[in-house]
């Protein structure tokens, strides 16, 4: 078959110094779904962001149809026949579906004036012809997100994509709705598309493309024809080493209950509800996983523990304390620690020094405050030091900023200062993610040894082989709700999970309500 | 005091001013609607009007038209709209931080210009500038009562109503108001629509800067007959706040800038029975402020009211 | 390997203030500013003046030919050290409040209430003065951050118009309450003896304010940097998410920054009226926190640097004056002057234009140097 599209010697460096393409080699042919797959932060999405024109490459060349592009804005990647539908949508939710899908080539009228008549009319039509069912005259913030996805694939064909990038496109997406979106896909090919799937789930990868191409660390590892590669050598590949993880765990030895959770409802600014009435009971001692797809509530749970965002009904109770929509101070202050899954954006000050960030939950605490306010600057020094040596945070002292270090080196900064926090209870967001190797076994080993001075974790990641390996027992939730619980972690397997985190299964009430241990 | 207020409200004369004063606002926060659409928020709507009062006197003083005059002043505030875009866009220059400097600049600017011409700080009174004309609208003039408050404006006044209808087809009826929108709302999306969000931002700014620089005009060549030190008096910061009254649209503008307009007139009324001009003064931006919070207050109820129903509107388990 | 940040080479003479190049190049950006600014004031001159060569000269001269101008100088980084002082609080905490204007306006019209009518004992009066101004331009700093927390209100855009209103209140204040009625210009009612500032030199108008003024420095400094509200206040600014996320109260910090600051404008307005004059005769507003944001900003938020800053501000400002009385240029122009320094300073691109570009050489060969040692690896 003919290369449609090449990428030679790729490397994109950012500003902040970051390169997170490194002469990568991609050929990509027509009318064939490639797949892209490789961990968070491979470099994937960078890669498409460069072929899309959304970046420009630091150096190296793109072909497409042999002949050498230069995309200097997305514009001319469309105008080249290249679509792409972002992981996060890319639509305006206060106007309607059929204005989203014209947006940047609007019908006119003769005069000049917008044409929202025809505007619905073309929504209709395409809708019909590549059988993607939408409602044309809604607004993007009333409709479903798999109804938004479509819209987002007929917005690369109405504006004749040749080349059609998706990127994790299935992670908001319900079983039934992934089957029906691969169907649609492969109806797409059959008509001459090519198209890019970027994923980190190999199943679905498997399910869908004719040939994978695998990323690590901003390089292509290896590209494959599906039918001439098992799942193994790709995981492999994708990580780098052996998947499996082995710790020494001790069972856990669960105490009284110490965060009480109960009927937790969080509705999001789109109108849809992410947290449908979540009830559950921490105890001390314990891991208590949270799996499920992304997107399908746990950020939200987290952001709602940690006072981050507000419940709609329920509570949240500490013992005594009511920390129901408490602000983060006073959640803290009860001692309830957490590292933020958006450790750059939330979970770190960048401009600010190391020490500073360390310091954050607990320089007012007399050890580091003394009398008129006056911060006691050897102790603070001290305590830093101790977090960064404990840490292994590489940096020439505790005075430099947080945004000098490298990102292995900031995420430890989080980590840091949150496991060495005074609180009983852990919220954990993806521990792991964006950190080394090296470090997430120093990681592990921590929550377990916390877990075994009788602190209360919970661990929310997206990571199976991290929940399943570190927690005690689990909760998984699908479409806002729990909807299995089980009690011995280590006795769960892959697919039985699998079927609960996809909405396939669901325990019954009875089951569920177990984890309030009431 | 109650009897005073009711023959002021019911006096044509009074609604008279209140067009008059309205006009001047009206422009300027139709400026910040546009270009807050877009996302982007201009503070140097008061340079724009401060350099186009300028200009405008300027320019008419010299060639002796009106005319030339008004569009040498909405060119000023172009200009002005256009330099914030240059910083605040291609610069990578904090949007505020540019207004403030522009109008610093623009205030003491102004100034030491018209010194530079004609020796005068305070009012260019010794240049022969000219005036826009007074329109007496046909028909409405014979309406009784409203053709006393409606006719016999300043040709900007009507024109600050067309330029409503104008803002309210390009943000709703032309191609350019979704792209203004997207721009705004989501500018990922606009991007990745191939729409090149600064360039739609730079529209919204000459759109701001004209409607600015109308304003500016208006000020010293209908208003008043001078450029005077300061003319602007923080009308360009009031439309700021007006813009968030005006909830985004051309319509809810008119309203926005009624709330100044008819405290501004009513300050004008007042004063004349011997209150304190200084307190009567402050009134039109502390009613501003205070028409801000209240707005925002019965929006963020509204949003709070509109989750839970969606919420409550899921079925039971 | 050893990364970027290794390699650096320990601070050297300039490590004093400045511990690596990260700090340095912006202060070379901001001294750029500076320089840039003065060269176009004289190509203005130039275009406007009939004698540009004597303007000039008078303008970037001026300030040190005539001892007088040196005193002037002097008195005039008093206000401006306070509301640089004050706009360095604010800038810290990320926020662009420029409600300082009314703490130093609404400051000095306090100060004259107390001037006037309190009876005490000289030193203690124009303390207490102080004091009073202070608390009054506190609690009207509050009201941006107030407006900014309970209902979102962007704190330039409600301190903007609320600096209108406490303009006109200001003068209803004195013209109905404290106003001497036997002045045909207006003017408050006069000072008492005990409210007036000391000489620190006889003949000057250099007042005991210029030392109040160096006090504050070192206070805003040791506040900022050595204190825990110093610390919130930062942190806040550094990124106002992971503060509230890490356990600050944002809103409350948020709440104090402004009073602080407005406390600052307050003192600096008191000053002002117990230094240099024997009653309150401004005839309109000062506005010198528009000053004070080129002040701070020059001084790049850190209150040490403020008197620097403040310097290079009252040199211009004296030598304009010196200028314009002289000659054809009209004071104002250094508005335009101080609008460039802004613009430049504001302009992202511009203030790291050195840094972006060293980045992004650097992590360039370091991806071809691991290529190459990846290559030569394999073979």
């Amino acid at each position: 078959m003919e290369t449609i599209l090449q990428a030679v010697d790729l490397c994109k460096v950012y500003g902040n110094g970051t390169a997170a393409n490194k002469f990568v080699n991609l050929t990509v042919r027509r009318g064939e779904i490639l797949g892209l797959v490789g961990e968070n932060g491979a470099g994937k999405s960078t890669l498409m962001k460069v072929v899309y024109g959304e970046e420009a490459p630091s150096s190296g060349s793109l072909l497409l149809d042999g002949k050498p592009v230069r995309f200097g804005s997305s514009r001319d990647a469309i105008a080249a026949g290249i679509g792409m539908v972002h992981q996060h949508f890319m639509l305006v939710p206060s106007l309607t579906l059929a204005e989203n899908l014209v947006l940047g080539r609007e019908p006119r009228k003769k005069s000049g004036m917008y044409d929202l008549d025809r505007a619905v009319r073309i929504a209709e039509e395409l809708s019909a012809k590549y059988n993607l069912r939408i409602i044309p005259w809604a607004r993007v913030v009333d409709v479903s997100v798999s109804m938004r996805q479509k819209l987002e694939i007929l917005k690369t064909l109405y504006r004749g994509a040749r080349i059609l990038i998706l990127d994790e496109p299935t992670s908001v997406l319900t079983p039934q709705e992934t089957d029906e979106l691969f169907a649609e896909l492969k109806a797409l090919r059959d008509k001459g598309q090519t198209i890019i799937f970027i994923s980190h789930k190999l199943g679905e990868v498997f399910q869908l493309c004719d040939r994978v191409t695998v990323m690590r660390d901003g390089a292509v590892i290896g590209t494959h024809d599906i039918g001439d590669v098992d799942r193994q050598t790709i995981s492999n590949e994708m990580v780098g080493r052996e998947v499996r993880l082995t710790l020494d765990k001790t069972p856990a030895a669960p105490g009284a209950t110490a965060l009480e959770v109960r009927d937790l409802s969080f509705v999001d600014d789109f109108g849809i509800t992410m947290v449908d009435r979540v009830s559950f009971s921490l105890r001390k001692g314990e891991v208590l996983g949270v799996v499920g797809v992304d997107g399908n509530g746990q950020s939200e749970l987290v952001r709602i523990l940690t006072g981050h965002a507000r419940t709609l009904t329920g509570s949240v109770r500490k013992g005594e304390e009511d920390l129901t929509n408490a602000p983060p101070r006073r959640i803290r202050k009860a001692g309830v620690a957490h590292v933020a899954e958006d450790r750059m954006t939330v979970g770190a000050a960048l401009p600010a020094s190391i020490a500073d960030n360390l310091l954050a939950d607990r320089y007012s605490e007399p050890a580091f405050t003394g009398g008129g306010g006056f911060l006691r600057r050897s102790a603070i020094q001290a305590e830093a030091k101790g977090i960064v040596e404990r840490f292994d945070i590489r940096c020439s002292s505790p005075n430099q900023s947080v945004a000098s270090l490298s990102g292995g080196n900031m995420q430890k900064v989080v980590i840091g200062r949150e496991f060495t926090a005074a609180a009983d209870v852990l919220v954990v967001s993806q521990p792991t993610r964006g950190v080394d190797i090296g470090a997430i076994e120093f990681i592990h080993r921590t929550i377990l040894s916390m877990r075994d001075e009788g602190k209360a974790i919970l661990l929310v990641s997206s990571d199976l082989g991290e929940v399943l390996s570190l927690s005690d027992s689990l909760i998984v939730m699908h479409a806002g709700r729990i909807v299995a619980w089980f009690p011995e972690a280590s006795a769960v397997t892959d697919k039985e999970l699998g079927l609960y985190m996809l909405g396939l299964k669901t325990q019954d009430e009875k089951e569920i309500r177990k984890v309030l241990h009431a | 005091m109650m009897d005073f207020l009711a023959s002021v409200f019911g006096s044509s004369n009074y609604w008279f001013i209140v067009v008059r004063s309205t006009a001047p606002i009206l422009l300027v926060t139709l400026g910040a609607v546009v270009t807050e659409q877009a996302g982007i928020k201009n503070m140097a709507l008061e340079g724009s009007m401060l350099w186009a009062a300028l200009t405008g006197v300027l320019a008419s003083a010299w060639t002796g038209s009106p005319w030339i005059g008004l569009a040498a002043g909405i060119a000023a505030g172009v200009a002005i709209a256009l330099i914030l875009g240059l910083f605040a866009l291609k610069l990578d220059a904090n949007a505020v931080l540019v207004g403030i400097a522009l109008n610093l600049l623009s205030t003491g600017g102004t100034v030491f210009v018209l010194f530079s011409i004609t020796g005068d700080k305070g009012i260019s009174s010794s240049l022969p500038s000219k005036v826009l004309p007074m329109v007496s609208v046909p028909l409405l003039r014979d309406i009784p009562w409203l053709g006393k408050v409606l006719s016999g404006q300043n040709l900007v006044v009507y024109l600050s109503a067309a330029a409503v209808v104008v803002i309210h087809v390009i943000l709703n009826k032309m191609t350019i108001g979704r792209r203004i929108r997207a721009t705004g709302e989501n500018v990922e999306a606009a991007r990745a629509a191939g729409i090149d969000p600064d360039r739609i931002k730079f529209f919204t700014l000459v759109i701001s800067g004209i409607l600015a620089g109308l304003a500016g005009c208006f000020l010293s060549m209908g208003y008043t007959s001078n450029f005077t030190s300061g003319i602007s008096a923080g009308r360009g910061y009031v439309a700021n706040a007006a813009q968030v009254v005006a909830g985004g649209t051309a319509v809810g503008s008119i309203f926005a800038a009624l709330i100044f307009g008819v405290t501004d007139a009513l300050a004008t009324f007042l004063q004349s029975r011997g209150l304190p001009p200084e307190l009567i003064q402050a009134l039109p931006y502390a009613v501003t402020i205070l028409g801000f919070v209240v707005v925002t207050l019965i929006r963020d109820k509204r949003e709070a009211a509109r989750k839970l129903k969606l919420f409550a509107g899921k079925d039971d388990r | 390997m050893r990364d970027g940040t290794e390699r650096r080479k320990s601070p050297g003479r300039l490590g004093l203030f400045f511990t690596n190049r990260d700090a340095l190049e912006p202060a070379l950006v901001t001294l750029f500013a500076a320089v840039f600014s003065l060269l176009a004031g004289v190509g203005l001159i130039f275009l406007v003046s009939k004698e540009p060569a004597q303007s000039a000269r008078n303008f970037l001269l001026g300030p040190f030919l005539r001892t007088y101008n040196i005193y002037y100088m002097m008195i005039a980084m008093v206000p401006l050290t306070f509301t640089g002082l004050a706009l360095c609080i604010i800038y810290q905490s990320k926020h662009m409040s420029l409600i300082v204007d009314s703490s130093f306006y609404i400051g000095a019209v306090t100060a004259t209430a107390v001037g006037i009518h309190a009876a005490l004992p000289a030193g203690w009066h124009p303390a207490a003065a102080m004091l009073a101004a202070g608390t009054v331009g506190g609690f009207i700093g509050l009201l941006p951050a107030i407006l900014k927390i309970r209902w979102r209100a962007n704190e330039l855009v409600s301190s903007l118009m609320l600096n209108y209103v406490f303009y006109f209140i200001g003068s209803f204040i004195i013209l109905y309450f404290l106003r001497d009625r036997n002045q045909t210009i207006l003017s408050s009612l006069p000072f008492r003896k005990t409210f007036l500032l000391p000489r620190l030199v006889p003949n000057t108008q250099l007042h005991a304010g210029f030392l109040v003024a160096a006090v504050f420095v070192v206070l805003v400094s040791v506040f900022l940097y050595r204190t825990k509200w110093g610390y919130e206040i930062r942190m806040i600014g550094a990124n106002q998410k992971f503060a509230a996320y890490a356990g600050l109260s944002v809103p409350t910090v948020i709440l104090y920054s402004h009073f602080v600051s407005g406390f600052l404008g307050g003192v600096g307005g008191a000053i002002e009226m117990a230094g240099l004059y024997k009653a309150f005769i401004w005839q309109m507003n000062p506005s010198y926190a528009w000053d004070g944001v080129i002040v701070a900003m020059l001084a790049r938020k850190n209150p040490k640097f403020v008197p620097l800053s403040a310097f290079f501000l009252a040199y211009m400002r004296v030598g304009a004056d010196f200028m314009s009385r002289r000659g054809d240029v009209a004071f104002e122009f250094i508005t335009l002057l101080q609008g460039l320094i802004i613009l430049i300073l504001a302009s992202d691109k511009i203030v790291n234009y050195f840094k972006a570009r060293r980045l992004q050489r650097t992590a360039l060969a370091r991806t071809a140097e691991a290529r190459a040692a990846g290559a030569g690896g394999a073979e």
